[in-house]
């Protein structure tokens, strides 16, 4: 329980001055690390060496450190968010690293997700899936009661078992084919399972796969790499509603 | 008479908001057309207003620094939302949570602000509800509700203890459809750095865009600020890493007032700070207070081997436990507000009876909960928390009390704006937490979503038809104007300053120096002498600051160091206005203890006779004091009585 100290890590990280330019790994040593600080704490103690040391500090995504926004995006030791399950690389922490470790560190890697510097990648594809139907169609306003519109327990839960996806893109990173089903899916049921969402449910899930293909993510084969991954636990279970609705809506054209 | 004009309509506090919207003036559809409203900051106010304004037809540039609006900070939100719906039967009402938020906010807030605020919360939910966001139901299918910290009644929304992502989601998804339709233009990765004035009245921003480095110019009819507090300032808080003052700062720059800034939240269930290495701090909902039991070892020798880690919670019996909460407030117990059970934590752990290795920190224990209803039913409340608890902690909280201390979560203070939501410069708006309008010295538990979303759904899409509607002859703005180049020229000027130091220590280094002088003299405590050293302090450090910060990498790439060297710059001096604020204000109130202000039983006494005002500061120039206006604060349906939660 209480923190022990590191003395000694090393870490294996890529490097990449922008989108144009190649790539490579460079190693760095660090010391002293709390078992007790988070990895990205432990990058920030490392860039702060870099910076003395008159090195580029390593540009990575992170924000508001409590497992939530999504922003941050690592592949540790080859896993997306690192070494340990349901967390996001903001809640992973130093103790799950052993004494002399190396340490790999990758930005995600997938041809929809470029590299914009370092372990920075564009997400920008997510957004334009989004935005292809992953909302009701109402404006503000104007709108019954919310007491009018009942929805059943389970499906309310299921609903939000679907709508905790946190869009980090961790399930892209995970899948072989880097594909984007886990993301599109968890959307697409979490509208889905609603009332609310009914009337655009098919159009919805018409449009957004059509979107994903085109923005050059890969098929689903039903590995299971991204539910693994996924540090919010969404199922894969989601992936087959998405099919099913897909397939209604191809069916009713 | 104070040049402050808030323009609170007269009437009945019950019917100023109506009566205001039907004497503004509304904008006609053909002419929402030629209009262009530019928002800064995507988060529930921002997102809601600018999916809002889009969809009344007004043509949307929004901006955010993340990679896309879904990560704002208001998606940290984890306990809910607040609304007047009495769907529970338990004599909720607009008044009642009016009433409670007003006494919640230590009476340093407006009150027609503030009912306002009341009034329109039960839309709030039916448009949420009707955009998809899963909210808890109760098995007949209707909307479940919870109570929260400083309430008596049930009237808290929640969607797990996700409600924030969740509600933030539904605001983004009404902007992405905004998004697709053409009506907003979304600039995310971009940085708001100046804002630009023609003619006295704001008409566009100066914005670097992230990646490529690039400073562009972006003009509009008027410009909505929407980029949440100032929380940073502190190094360590509750607050997002990127979250920053900056954007509000440049407004104050241009003549836009700030308004109490020295109103910090502080919010009592955090995970304590442990050892040097740490960048920020994580909060824990508050809605843990509805099961959990807050406690300290009554003996102080246990207390001490608690320190030393001889003995663990579990050897300490109940009769030698504390529960100073239940025993000081029997009534409210471990749900008094925020406020009061962060100071009551913090005098026990001065008092000596902390429980970590620091003496900073208090339990939270849930054996008394799970004794009563078993493990199940708090893991299905709670789970994911306690999760949450052990991956940061590795402390099993179904076995062990969770340890918690207050830290520095929300700014109640921010620019000044009048009923309207407009700030002392024409054409430009703040809302949600940038503003400061809603919550005086302290604000209830699920009310800050309340009001990021009341602004951005509710109130700013009818109040800025009022201004714009007598803009519509004014044709799109020229980004040539020599202002707009001046601006950029006095944006790209700072940060080259900022790069060509190249001293020798790292824009951390100062942030955390600033940060431990904010805790130290500006934090929970404060007093004159300790403040007027505190201003003294900031002033050396940003002297050393301008001297050897050390900023690496390129101006014209993507540059993380340099964007945080730009926000410090600016923290250093919001921490300067926030301590003179401090200074100035010689009351304890909200969750600002001032040590010249307290009974003789050593609580915090506020003084309504002399500080029943809104400080409000005037930027003066660089190196000149700001000037110190106030608009006074009137009470014409609460009586302003000492705040009781025994």
């Amino acid at each position: 329980m209480a923190d022990k100290i590191l003395k000694k890590l090393n870490i294996k990280v890529w490097r990449q001055k922008n989108a144009s330019s190649k790539g490579k790994f460079e190693t760095y040593t660090i010391e002293n690390i709390s078992t007790g600080s988070s990895f990205l704490e432990m990058m920030d103690i490392l860039n702060n060496e870099l910076i003395e040391k008159g090195i580029d500090p390593i540009a990575f995504d992170h924000d508001c450190r409590e497992g939530i926004c999504g922003t941050c995006s690592l592949y540790i030791n080859g896993r997306p968010h690192g070494p340990d399950t349901e967390v996001t690389t903001c809640q992973l922490h130093m103790r799950k690293f052993n004494e002399g470790e190396t340490i790999t560190v990758e930005p995600w890697r997938a041809a929809a997700f470029p590299v914009i510097k370092d372990l920075i990648v564009d997400r920008t594809a997510f957004e334009k899936i989004l935005q292809a139907g992953g909302f009701v169609s109402v404006n503000t306003g104007g709108v019954p009661d919310a007491n009018t519109i009942p929805v059943a327990y389970e499906d309310a839960e299921e609903s939000m078992d679907a709508a905790a996806c946190i869009g980090c893109g961790a399930c892209v990173a995970a899948c072989k084919n880097s594909s984007a089903m886990l993301f599109v899916s968890a959307k697409v049921s979490h509208l889905a399972k609603l009332p609310q969402g009914q009337v655009e449910a098919k159009k919805r899930a018409r449009n957004m796969v059509a979107k994903m293909d085109e923005l050059g993510f890969g098929g689903c084969t039903n590995t299971g790499a991204c539910e693994v991954e996924c540090p919010k636990s969404i199922s894969i279970t989601n992936i087959a509603r998405l099919n099913r609705e897909y397939l209604v809506s191809r069916l009713s054209r | 008479m104070s040049i402050l004009n808030s323009k609170i309509p007269e009437g009945p506090l019950a019917e100023k908001w109506s009566k205001h919207k039907a004497n503004i003036k509304v904008v006609s559809p053909a002419n929402k057309r030629k209009l262009e409203v530019i928002v800064v900051g995507t988060g529930l106010g921002g997102a809601s207003a600018a999916a809002s304004l889009a969809e009344l037809g007004y043509n949307v540039k929004a901006f955010c620094y993340q990679d896309s609006p879904r990560r704002a900070h208001s998606i940290a939100a984890q306990g809910g939302i607040n609304a007047a719906k009495n769907y529970q039967n338990d004599n909720d009402s607009v008044f009642r949570l009016f009433y409670d938020t007003i006494k919640g906010g230590d009476y340093r807030a407006r009150e027609a602000n503030v009912y306002r605020l009341a009034e329109v919360s039960p839309n709030i939910i039916d448009q949420c509800v009707a955009q998809g966001v899963p909210f808890g139901r109760e098995y007949g299918g209707l909307l479940a509700n919870r109570s929260f910290g400083g309430v008596l009644v049930s009237r808290t929304f929640y969607a797990r203890g996700q409600t924030g992502q969740q509600l933030l989601l539904g605001a983004y998804q009404a902007l992405n459809r905004q998004i697709s339709k053409g009506n907003v233009e979304m600039y995310s990765r971009h940085e708001m750095l100046d804002v630009v004035k023609i003619d006295g009245k704001a008409r566009g921003i100066i914005a670097r865009d992230l990646v490529s480095g690039e400073i562009k110019r972006y003009g509009a009819h008027a410009v909505v600020v929407a980029t949440g507090g100032y929380g940073n300032v502190f190094f360590l808080s509750t607050n997002a890493m990127g979250s920053n003052g900056s954007a509000a700062w440049q407004c104050y720059k241009k003549g836009a007032f700030m308004a109490n800034p020295c109103f910090v939240q502080i919010h009592p269930t955090c995970i304590p700070v442990h050892g040097d290495q740490q960048s920020k701090l994580t909060l824990m909902s508050e809605s843990l207070r509805n099961d959990g039991r807050v406690w300290v070892p009554k003996k102080k020798e246990d207390a001490v081997k608690l320190q030393k880690g001889e003995i663990g919670p579990n050897d300490i019996p109940d009769e030698d436990r504390d529960f100073y909460l239940e025993r000081r407030y029997p009534s409210y117990g471990n749900l008094v507000p925020r406020d009061v059970a962060s100071r009551a934590a913090k005098e026990r752990c001065d008092a000596g009876f902390g429980v970590n290795a620091e003496g900073k920190a208090v339990f939270l224990d849930f054996k008394y909960a799970i004794d009563r209803l078993g493990k199940d039913v708090i893991a299905a409340r709670y789970g994911n928390l306690f999760q949450m608890y052990e991956k940061i902690t590795d402390v099993d909280p179904y076995k062990n009390p969770m340890m918690i201390y207050p830290a520095i979560h929300y700014s109640m203070g921010g620019t000044w704006v009048d009923y309207n939501l407009m700030t002392s410069v024409p054409g430009l708006y703040s809302i949600g937490e940038a503003n400061f309008s809603d919550h005086g010295a302290n604000r209830l538990g699920a009310s800050a979503l309340m009001q990021g979303l009341a602004d951005g759904y509710f109130v700013l899409p009818y109040t800025i038809g009022d201004y714009l509607a007598d803009e519509i002859m004014i044709p799109k703005i020229d980004t040539d104007a020599p202002e707009f180049e001046e601006a950029e020229k006095e944006v790209t000027g700072r940060l080259e300053k900022l790069y060509n130091i190249k001293g020798s220590k790292s824009v951390d280094y100062f942030h955390k120096k600033l940060g431990q002088v904010m805790w130290d003299y500006v934090g929970m405590a404060r007093n004159a002498e300790g403040l007027k050293k505190a201003i003294e302090m900031i002033k050396e450090i940003r002297e050393d600051f301008w001297k050897d910060v050390k900023v690496p990498g390129d101006l014209d790439n993507l540059n993380p160091e340099l964007e945080k060297a730009g926000r410090v710059a600016d923290f250093l001096d919001i921490g300067e206005l926030m301590a003179r604020d401090a200074l100035d204000r010689n009351e304890s109130c909200g969750g600002h203890f001032r040590e010249e202000s307290a009974t003789e039983e050593g609580e915090a006494k506020r003084n309504d006779e002399k500080f029943t005002y809104v400080s409000c500061w005037e930027y003066k120039g660089e190196s000149e004091e700001p000037t110190l206006h106030k608009e006074d604060l009137v009470f014409e349906n609460v009586k302003l009585t000492q705040r009781s939660y025994k």
